[in-house]
């Protein structure tokens, strides 16, 4: 019965789980201690915004939802890249070519929304095969491709859109030429469905089937990961490519297809992202953080596709709540609260190192116990 | 009258999840004796050494140093009470000098600026007075493997070490080093140093040792004075039977010819230069072909050639008749060639792969583990237990073991069942036997002198001399990239063996 117990707490599953959770809660705690450093007065009331505003009302619940799928699917990105042995830092310059395309066909081509999606996927990749190919054949580190890459992408989607007139807001009534046009003024056709969901969430303009999709994603890269031969070489590609290689697997191709494979979840982020019909693309020198932010969220799953789903929503949840906490706190101490939240959250592979170290102590001590 | 012990490990038990690694083991080191310690894969010797080394902590049983029950904690309190270790794998910055390798973690600094005159001084004294040749100023990774043990010995000794211990320190060492090693080891002997000394290797411990210790399956079996026992004795202990030295095969019955190889070069992946200078011979089926010669004139190169790891600069490359020079590795697995590494942790073995994965390596792609692309896991698993039945893997968790868990012979013989359980026209195998016991050796060797009278080829490449002889049917020597020889085992002796190994003598002159 003991031994059930002892195997239960220690099986690796379990203790993953409850040290993202540990963590978590530490996160939280010294996140508490810094608000009550900044502003002690409003300490309470800001910490406990940050933790309820999340699930106040339908609205507020819709747009954690809204939030965590983009979040999710960057995530899986990274995580992904991960899992085969590459360190996916282009994320952000993936997302910036997903959203590009998207918009490109819902806006200039007037194309569906499933079609726009595609074709956010087809960014994505594409900026993904740039720092793969460079890894295969040059061996050239892909975090610095990718890195190079994020810029490259910024400008290309900048340049593109100031020179196609009808992408922007000013051909659809709109007043400034700075961004690109409402959807829903230039083609509510690539808005992505509600599906009924905005009844369930009392109106709610956030809400679409976006999270849904990129739930159905996650479970997909679990799969591929998990069972299919196709996951097999690449994860074995990942650990050691000289064994990979001895195995038959082309290790080239594989790194290749990982790149693009993570690529295309970014683009699919930024394609769900904009063609919720939300937010327009602001034409700014400066790279998209929604890449960067995918890096905490796989961290937070340990790179598990699933862990991924409930690391999203969770960081989603924690940025809802702090755009809650304005105007008391400034945007800036709210972004450093939830830095050292999301921050040690990550810390998940050290706790379960502190967990198992301290089973193995109970252990000992139960047994040693046993034996006296 | 008390005996002189300097280290007594007294009613050592250690576990781990799934396995009792070490229970109730006793072993008393005399001062100034060198003790091997003596076991099969994974019967717990390393473990035993680990804990004296502080690097895990045993649940049950005492240390005592000079009489005096002592705790080990951490590697540190092994080092205050003068205890240094080799490990099998070395623990080196391989971007590091040589020198600033010994002095890592006792460095002497002068207000924060470390002191190296003194240092060098210092090695190179030590380096002198044991025979201990090395380049202070060379990089790690620049060196041989016999002068990175002669590193890691240098750092024993510099932390003044009196009590050394050797984890298979042969293993990864071509016979003259090990000659050299041997000489240290009775030099530090003389000098009153206590060694404790890890090794499979029977002939090193009838060399060497004054004592030894058996372990088997995690139990202590005895310890024997090494002048007053046999080969044989310690065999029987060590294994629980009587072992077979000598393989028993019958004269070979060569068929067609599996392998042909015509004009091959190969570079070296370090230099880029040819390492492999135009080599021609055939395997044919139902014979062990042997190439023998001293490490580092080509062999793994002409490896890396057959099996497409490298590209070959030029010659040809035929597998029962097909034209494999260019073929990628996949094509050439298909088309029944299968290979024993030399390297199981670079090539042999994905390590953070479950055990199962690792022994579908070569075929998870077959319609018996897959359909339409999803892996067939209860397939997966099937298999792996009955390799891991039939080939007697052992390991913590079965088939769920991760692969970097399992002791080094282990692994050698997952690799071993995946690559004959193959069922391949042509094996080669590299090393096969390597750091391996004698009873694996054994069985291992029974089951490629089976391959060969199922009619395969197989073509072995081996640094051992009795490996060699006792195995092969044809002896082909390497040397400096060239073949320079080719012997019947029965027609010739191991000294003219080494004569070819070692470039004294080649064919083509000899009859010039």
């Amino acid at each position: 019965m003991k031994d059930k117990k002892t195997s239960f707490w220690s099986s690796p599953a379990v203790a993953g789980v409850l040290a993202s959770l540990i963590s978590i809660v530490v996160g939280l705690l010294l996140g508490f201690l810094l608000l009550l450093i900044l502003n002690a007065g409003a300490a309470v009331s800001g910490m406990g915004t940050m933790l309820t505003a999340g699930v106040r009302n339908l609205d507020q619940l819709a747009k954690v939802l809204y939030q965590a799928a983009p979040l999710m699917l960057c995530g899986l990105s990274v995580g992904f890249a991960f899992k085969t042995g590459l360190f996916n830092i282009g994320a952000s310059g993936q997302y910036t070519m997903g959203m590009f395309f998207a918009l490109l066909c819902g806006i200039h081509f007037q194309m569906p929304w499933y079609v726009c999606l595609l074709a956010s996927m087809l960014g994505g990749a594409i900026w993904g095969v740039f720092p793969g190919l460079f890894k295969a054949l040059f061996n050239v580190n892909e975090v610095i491709t990718a890195i190079m890459f994020n810029w490259i992408g910024v400008y290309f989607v900048n340049l593109m859109c100031a020179n196609t007139p009808d992408m922007l807001a000013g051909s659809w009534g709109g007043s400034s030429n700075d961004r690109t046009a409402a959807l829903s003024a230039a083609n509510p056709g690539a808005l992505l469905p509600k599906a009924g969901l905005d009844k369930l969430f009392a109106g709610s303009t956030w809400i679409n089937i976006g999270i849904f999709i990129s739930i159905l994603f996650a479970v997909l890269v679990w799969v591929i990961l998990q069972k299919t031969t196709f996951g097999y070489e690449l994860k074995a590609c990942g650990f050691n490519r000289d064994a990979s290689q001895y195995a038959g697997i082309n290790a080239k191709r594989s790194i290749v297809l990982s790149m693009v494979i993570a690529g295309a979840l970014s683009g699919l982020g930024g394609g769900i992202s904009y063609l919720a019909g939300t937010v327009q693309y602001v034409m700014l020198k400066n790279i998209l953080a929604m890449g960067f932010n995918g890096i905490p969220v796989a961290l937070l799953a340990n790179s598990n596709p699933i862990g991924t789903i409930f690391s999203a929503l969770f960081i989603s949840y924690i940025q809802t709540g702090g755009s809650a906490m304005q105007p008391t706190f400034s945007a800036e101490t709210i972004n450093i609260v939830i830095s050292v939240i999301i921050y040690l959250s990550a810390f998940s592979l050290l706790m379960r190192g502190v967990i198992s170290r301290l089973l193995a102590h109970r252990n000992e001590k139960t047994k040693g116990g046993a034996a006296k | 009258m008390a005996e002189d012990f300097v280290i007594e490990m007294l009613h050592i038990t250690k576990e781990f999840p799934g396995i009792k690694a070490n229970d109730d083991v006793t072993l008393q080191l005399r001062r100034g004796e060198v003790h091997a310690l003596l076991g099969e894969n994974g019967a717990g010797k390393s473990t035993l050494m680990s804990v004296l080394f502080g690097l895990y902590q045993a649940e049950q049983g005492v240390i005592k140093k000079d009489g005096k029950e002592v705790e080990i904690r951490d590697p540190n309190d092994a080092n205050r009470l003068g205890i240094g270790m080799v490990h099998q794998h070395f623990k080196l910055v391989e971007c590091f000098t040589v020198l600033d390798n010994i002095i890592l973690g006792v460095e002497d600094t002068r207000h924060g600026i470390l002191q190296r005159a003194e240092a060098r001084k210092k090695v190179m004294e030590l380096s002198e007075r044991y025979g201990l040749r090395v380049d202070p100023d060379a990089l790690v990774s620049d060196i041989s493997v016999g002068m990175q043990q002669r590193v890691e010995i240098l750092k024993m000794l510099y932390r003044d070490n009196e009590i050394l211990i050797f984890d298979e320190p042969t293993a990864v060492l071509t016979p003259q080093e090990i000659d050299e090693l041997m000489g240290i080891m009775r030099g530090f002997k003389a000098e009153g140093k206590s060694i404790l000394f890890i090794t499979h290797k029977l002939g090193e411990i009838m060399a060497v040792a004054d004592r030894c210790t058996v372990l088997r399956k995690g139990k202590g079996i005895g310890t024997v004075d090494i002048a007053a026992t046999t080969k044989e004795e310690l065999s029987r202990m060590m294994v629980g039977r009587d072992v077979q030295f000598a393989v028993d095969k019958k004269p070979s019955e060569p068929g067609e010819v599996v392998l042909k190889v015509e004009g091959l070069r190969v570079p070296s992946k370090r230099h880029k230069n040819d390492a492999v200078k135009g080599v021609s011979f055939e395997v044919r089926a139902g014979e062990i072909v042997c190439m023998a010669g001293i490490e580092g004139n080509g062999q793994s190169e002409l490896v890396f050639g057959l099996t497409g790891l490298e590209k070959p600069t030029a010659g040809k490359v035929t597998l029962k008749g097909q034209d494999i020079t260019q073929a990628p590795i996949r094509e050439r697995s298909k088309a029944g060639m299968s290979h024993i590494p030399e390297d199981r942790h670079k090539h042999g073995l994905v390590l953070d792969y479950t055990l199962a994965d690792n022994l579908v390596l070569q075929r998870y792609w077959q319609p018996e583990f897959q359909r339409g692309g999803i892996i067939k896991a209860g397939a997966v698993r099937t298999y792996a237990e009955r390799l891991i039945g039939q080939y007697d893997v052992r390991s913590g968790q079965g088939a769920d073991t991760i692969a970097r868990s399992m002791s080094g012979g282990n692994q050698q013989k997952a690799i071993i069942a995946r690559e004959i359980d193959k069922d391949p026209e042509l094996l080669i195998a590299v090393q096969p036997t390597r750091g391996l016991d004698v009873g694996a050796i054994e069985y291992i060797h029974s089951r490629i002198v089976a391959e060969r009278d199922a009619g395969k080829a197989v073509l072995l490449i081996s640094l051992e001399l009795d490996e060699v002889m006792n195995l092969s049917d044809r002896i082909l020597v390497m040397y400096e990239g060239e073949i320079v020889g080719e012997l019947d085992p029965k027609a010739t002796t191991v000294q003219e063996l080494g004569l070819y190994m070692a470039g004294g003598k080649r064919q083509g002159e000899a009859q010039a």
